[in-house]
């Protein structure tokens, strides 16, 4: 089986979805001759033509609303917004258009847009280029969101969010672009669906809850844990909006205690919505608190920093340590 | 798909010193200043040419995260920043590294930046320049909003030069594609604020040529919303600064704003994270090599016999000086203190960041206290 880095992996499920459905169409800043500036897109443009992979004018208000328009006219558009900061000129579009436009239409309007942004830290950059916005988007209904963690699901649920009528928007960790696996793109089917969470390390003592960049550190982390004799099951929750917590509900009434990982800070992050789930679905099961572990509640600081703003390996087992002393 | 007029010098280009170093009369703009001033700008430029190609270095030998070099713009940036007065203001993107330096902006303010210790230690009120922005557009409504405020407080047309007051925000030619920035020029222009918009036009936002933002001279862009726009050679210090210092006279005199485009070019990469290979011909560049800011201003100079090889020297030592100084210094810049992240969020404290400060600061004393076992 073909090995693949996470951001060709993205670049194979991009060219097998133009390949296979003609109205899928590529747009954004420097996703041409460029191939973005993460090379994500690299050679598309050149196989495609201009007028399916489209170096848009620089500006993200624009690309997201011209997109609702081709997606009006029948159009599958992927925008690539280029790092996490620069969504924000394009929020109204996708919160105010986007989100609503099959709502208000009573389903008459489809947006099978899906809107691909670059997310999280650890990459040593400057200013808005190492956000976690996640939280605006699963907070607005009329949007699905996802995150991925591992080139298999960047490619499968990459075209699956393309095959999807409604908008996705699908986060890609940008730290893990260069992390590599087989992937066995012969197969005609996605081995999981889109919206489903999914347990990558089985164990008994503590539930790791986690999604995108902070899946490997979470892995690593049961890893270490392992040789103090601690069992850390990791679920990958893969989808943002909707969540799919029936094997985090599974998972947790077994171990008995919890713990939510993102980079994005903590005050109403995906954790807090975690917490107050599990609490209600598993109260008699808990042994301790749900604890979370993320990003603080300041503004992402500046790249010399940015070891210490973000959950790492240790702030992980620290909090292992905690729940465990319940 | 391509617009001949982007890659050819248009007769409504105002230049005052070609690329030979001869001067030019234009029957609108004239320099005003004397040859001593030209020496002054030389310096200028050749100062902030190094600065450059320090930090550039210093990027490439890993003390810096990344850098976004202005080689080939110092002439847009000198000329312009020598025709501001001290009480103008100055909203600038990311490159403006030359306009700084007229300001006065310890250039180590901008390499931290870039080395990642900070987002932009220098007072932008001290300075009358703004912190970098990095989200494209957005400074140019702050520009106009500034520049609102400046006339509320009476300090347009009181024909008082020490008073009159001009803003001026630097965009790239990417950036007119933005909202923002075509919402500051409704805005400028409804309200006759007193602003300059100075549009480096230096042909590619990062990969997409300039005809991918535009399919008119972006100076033309100005009177579709209500305002004059001039376009000058931004390679030539001298009408840059002409061009500038009659803009921001208007601007101050009360006659709203004005949009200038420098037209220049990046003979660097975007930023250091970027391949220029990817997307341009050789053969452009060399084009534009000839049209060098720095060489013209020596040509002329020499071919005056204004300057002799002891000056040149001299500059040349200075930047070695500079450079020096660059080097040494932010090998020595301290790393920030972690727990400082907690801090000036906010103006007044808030009693969760205290929390979260007191939980970072022990868990990272545990890990000393472990190292003092172990
Ligand atoms: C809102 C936003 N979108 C995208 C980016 C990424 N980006 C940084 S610089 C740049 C190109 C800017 O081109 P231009 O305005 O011509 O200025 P130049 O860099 O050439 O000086 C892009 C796309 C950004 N910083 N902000």
């Amino acid at each position: 089986m073909p090995q693949f880095v996470l951001s060709k992996a993205i670049n194979a499920a991009l060219r097998r979805a133009m390949e296979d459905d003609p109205k899928v169409l590529v747009m954004g800043e420097d996703v041409g001759k460029l191939g973005g500036v993460f090379r994500v897109t690299d050679g598309l443009q050149k196989d495609f033509g201009e007028d399916r992979v489209i170096d848009t004018p620089l500006a993200e208000s624009g690309i997201i609303g011209t997109a609702v328009g081709l997606a009006l006219r029948g159009y599958r558009p992927v925008c690539e917004i280029q790092f996490d900061g620069f969504v924000y000129p394009a929020y109204d579009q996708i919160v105010s258009q986007v989100a609503k436009m099959n709502f208000r239409s009573r389903g008459r309007l489809k947006m099978p847009i899906v809107i691909r942004i670059p997310f999280g830290g650890g990459i040593g950059a400057v200013e808005h280029h190492s956000e976690s916005p996640e939280g605006y988007f699963t907070h607005t209904a009329g949007l699905k969101v996802v995150a991925v963690s591992n080139p298999e699901d960047a490619y499968w649920m990459l075209q699956q969010a393309i095959a999807s009528d409604d908008p996705v928007i699908y986060f890609e960790p940008k730290r893990r672009y260069y992390e590599k696996a087989e992937i066995d793109t012969s197969a005609t089917q996605a081995p999981f669906p889109l919206h489903a969470s999914r347990v990558v390390r089985e164990g008994t003592d503590v539930t790791l809850l986690c999604y995108g960049p902070m899946v490997k550190t979470c892995l690593e982390a049961a890893a270490a844990a392992e040789e103090e004799g601690r069992s850390l099951e990791v679920i990958d929750l893969r989808t943002l909006s909707p969540l799919d917590l029936g094997p985090v509900y599974e998972s947790v009434r077994r171990t008995g205690r919890a713990i939510t990982v993102h980079e994005a800070p903590m005050t109403l992050g995906l954790g807090a919505e975690l917490a107050a789930r599990i609490t209600e679905q598993c109260f008699f099961s808990l042994e301790a608190p749900v604890l979370r572990v993320g990003g603080f509640d300041t503004p992402y600081p500046a790249a010399k920093l940015e070891e210490d703003y973000l959950p790492d390996l240790d702030r992980v087992l620290d909090a292992v340590d905690r729940t465990l002393a319940f | 798909m391509t617009a001949p007029y982007a890659r050819s010098d248009e007769p409504e280009l105002v230049q005052l010193l070609t690329p030979e170093g001869e001067r030019r009369e234009h029957p609108d703009y004239a320099f005003d200043l004397d040859d001593d001033a030209i020496k002054g700008f030389y310096h200028d430029l050749v100062m902030t040419r190094r600065i450059d190609t320090e930090a550039f270095m210093l990027q490439r030998q890993g003390e810096l995260g990344i850098w976004a070099s202005l080689l080939g713009q110092e002439a847009a940036q000198i000329g312009s920043g020598r025709a501001l007065r001290k009480q103008d203001y100055v909203f600038p993107t990311y490159r403006e590294h030359g306009v700084a330096w007229c300001r006065g902006v310890d250039p180590l303010a901008l390499i931290g930046l870039f080395r990642g210790v900070d987002h932009g230690n220098w007072d932008p009120a001290e300075f009358g320049f703004h912190l970098y922005t990095i989200v494209i557009g957005a400074q140019t409504l702050h520009a106009t909003g500034y520049a609102m405020g400046v006339q509320r407080d009476g300090l347009v047309g009181t024909n008082d030069a020490e008073r009159d007051t001009a803003v001026v925000a630097y965009l790239g030619d990417g950036a007119t594609s933005q909202g923002d920035v075509n919402e500051a020029f409704i805005f400028s222009t409804v309200f006759n604020a007193p602003v300059v918009f100075f549009i480096q036009n230096n042909q590619w936002a990062i990969s997409e040529p300039i005809e991918k933002q535009s399919r008119i001279p972006l100076y033309r862009r100005a009177s579709g919303f209500g305002f004059p726009g001039v376009r000058v050679d931004g390679n030539d210090v001298l009408a840059t600064y002409a061009v500038t210092k009659a803009a921001l006279q208007q601007a101050r005199d009360g006659g709203g704003p004005v949009l200038v485009e420098a037209f220049t070019y990046r003979m660097g990469a975007h930023t250091t994270n970027d391949d220029p290979t990817r997307y341009r011909l050789t053969d452009e560049l060399e084009h534009w090599k000839l049209k060098d800011p720095l060489a013209r201003v020596k040509a002329y100079l020499v071919r005056n016999g204004l300057a002799d090889e002891a000056f040149f020297e001299q500059v040349e030592a200075d930047a070695d000086t500079l450079a020096e100084h660059l080097r040494s210094s932010t090998r020595a810049m301290p790393d920030p203190d972690p727990a400082k992240i907690f801090d000036l969020v906010y103006q007044e404290q808030t009693p969760e960041l205290v929390e979260q400060k007191e939980w970072f600061v022990k868990y990272h004393a545990s890990f000393a206290a472990q190292a003092e076992v172990h």
